[in-house]
């Protein structure tokens, strides 16, 4: 899941226009998180959220790992 | 939670030392955990401890006027945070956060200064801790200045994949970016590069190197 610092979180929303998956909602001017396992849907980790955050207050942490 | 001698046996400054001293000395050190994203040093606050980091990873930064953050180390289990500051008596050089749960064993100064009397040897080890942590600044100027940054960040991917007998933490691209020194926009266009050329793979939640020689040799040929 996106990691939200909700101290960096402006709730401005371009991260809930940009995702896909529709799991980012604004609920009581706060950032939320719902429907947690739509995120599997994308075949990859999309970022978009990350990508648009204008505070960086949305991070998508990878595990670098060698195959 | 207590210190563990064990632990204070794989950290450099204690190279030597045998376990009966450091079983005399281990009640100088306490321990304190750390959440990600928690801040364990500001820059320019005064700390007079030394921590070591027992397990986790915690990164090193420093923060321009406009808020950019520059990575200067990952320090992880055995390493060391706020030597400086406490050699020098000056104000903290670095802000170091958690990048996850992390064990912190912390001394004093002034019991730090105790045993470096009792047992020289730390004070040679410390040595070797600080002429390292020269090498690794040194390393990441030249980089810096010499390296694009494809091949910084391959050399991050390289050095921070869990391909080695210490855990890694998860890594954002702006994490990337703060220690190649660039923006996350780029470093996202070098992602994809590589990604392109079939050196890594992008999974949800996981960077897939998929191709370490070819890595290797990128990292190399921007020597």
């Amino acid at each position: 899941m996106p990691l939200i610092d909700y101290g960096k979180c402006d709730c401005c929303g371009l991260c809930v226009s940009v995702c896909r998956c529709k799991i980012l909602v604004i609920v009581n001017d706060k950032l939320t998180i719902v429907h947690e396992e739509s995120c599997d849907i994308c075949s990859r980790w999309c970022t978009e959220c990350e990508d648009v955050c204008p505070t960086g207050a949305i991070s998508c942490p990878f595990d670098v790992i060698v195959e | 939670m207590t210190v563990q001698i064990g632990i204070l046996q794989s950290i450099p400054y204690f190279d030597g030392i045998s376990p009966e001293d450091l079983d005399a000395i281990k009640d100088s050190f306490f321990d304190r955990t750390a959440e990600r994203g928690e801040l364990i040093l500001a820059e320019e606050e005064v700390s007079d401890v030394l921590y070591f980091i027992a397990s986790g990873a915690v990164k090193l930064f420093k923060t321009s006027a406009e808020g950019k953050e520059q990575i200067l180390d990952i320090v992880r289990p055995g390493q060391s945070i706020n030597d400086v500051s406490i050699f020098d008596g000056s104000p903290n050089l670095v802000s170091a956060q958690a990048m996850g749960p992390v064990v912190l064993y912390g001394i004093g100064k002034r019991d730090l200064d105790s045993i470096m009397q009792r047992y020289p040897r730390i004070s040679q080890n410390a040595n070797k801790v600080l002429a390292g942590q020269v090498r690794r600044l040194t390393s990441l100027i030249e980089d810096l200045s010499f390296k694009p940054v494809i091949g910084r960040v391959a050399k991050i991917l390289l050095e921070n994949s869990e391909d080695s007998p210490d855990p890694r933490p998860k890594l954002t691209q702006q994490e990337m970016a703060a220690m190649a020194g660039t923006a996350r926009e780029v470093v996202g266009r070098s992602l994809k590069t590589l990604e392109e050329e079939g050196v890594i793979r992008l999974e949800k939640h996981r960077l897939v190197i998929s191709d370490k020689e070819a890595l290797k040799e990128m990292v190399a040929a921007f020597s």
